[in-house]
């Protein structure tokens, strides 16, 4: 099978999120799932890291671009990916932007867009660059 | 044996991968079997985000680049 049949040639910014039991968890998550939907990225699993999934971590080791989406100081998303060795790279967390955390579920679409915001100012407009050694994309860690 | 897999749905750069990997595993002197995984389902349970990738003994080595035999013997003596 030819190149072009096969590969999107574009590189890909991993979206990882904490997608925690609370509002700003769940910021962190909506914002992920439509930053992916947006084309910005590729939200992945966060959990199947933490599980030790080799697919997973090299995968988080070997992307071109991440950010990580914490939604409080506690930050589980950056505790698994220090418990597995992998580098963190632009992290945002989402009570740093002014948000409170609480155990409510009812997302304000506003307050969803000013998390991706701040993604989008953290990584520039276009993360996703035009590839030179990546190829077809296997999996996007469902 | 060492069992080598090669993700990729058929690509050049999935080749690539396929070949260095073959020159290095000769190179390493070891005894080994290698399977290029095409079938896109297949595929997506080792969790790969891209490839191709390189899978050694079931784990993941290489994710959605083509290393250099060199580096491909230093990974499959591990």
């Amino acid at each position: 099978m030819a190149d072009e049949t096969c590969c999107t040639p574009t590189r890909k910014c991993m979206i990882l999120a904490c997608s925690g039991g609370s509002n700003v968890g769940q910021l962190s998550n909506q914002a992920a799932v439509e930053l992916t939907k947006e084309g910005f990225g590729s939200m992945y699993c966060l959990a199947g890291i933490g599980a030790a999934i080799s697919g997973f971590m090299q995968s988080a080791k070997d992307v071109d671009e991440m950010v990580v989406i914490d939604g409080c100081p506690i930050g589980c998303a950056r505790g698994v990916l220090k418990e597995q060795g992998i580098p963190e790279r632009n992290y945002l967390v989402v009570t740093d932007l002014g948000f409170e955390k609480a155990k409510k579920f009812d997302l304000d679409p506003l307050d969803i867009q000013k998390v991706k915001d701040a993604v989008r100012k953290m990584l520039g407009p276009d993360p996703v660059r035009p590839a030179d050694d990546a190829c077809c994309s296997g999996s996007d860690g469902e | 044996m060492k069992k080598l897999q090669i993700l990729g749905t058929g690509c050049a750069k999935c080749i690539k991968l396929a070949a260095n990997t073959e020159e290095a595993a000769k190179k390493a002197g070891i005894d080994y079997e290698i399977e290029k995984v095409t079938d896109i389902n297949q595929i997506m349970k080792f969790g790969v985000m891209m490839t191709p990738a390189l899978v050694v003994d079931g784990k993941v080595k290489v994710v959605g680049k083509v290393l250099p035999p060199a580096e491909i013997e230093n990974l499959i003596k591990d």
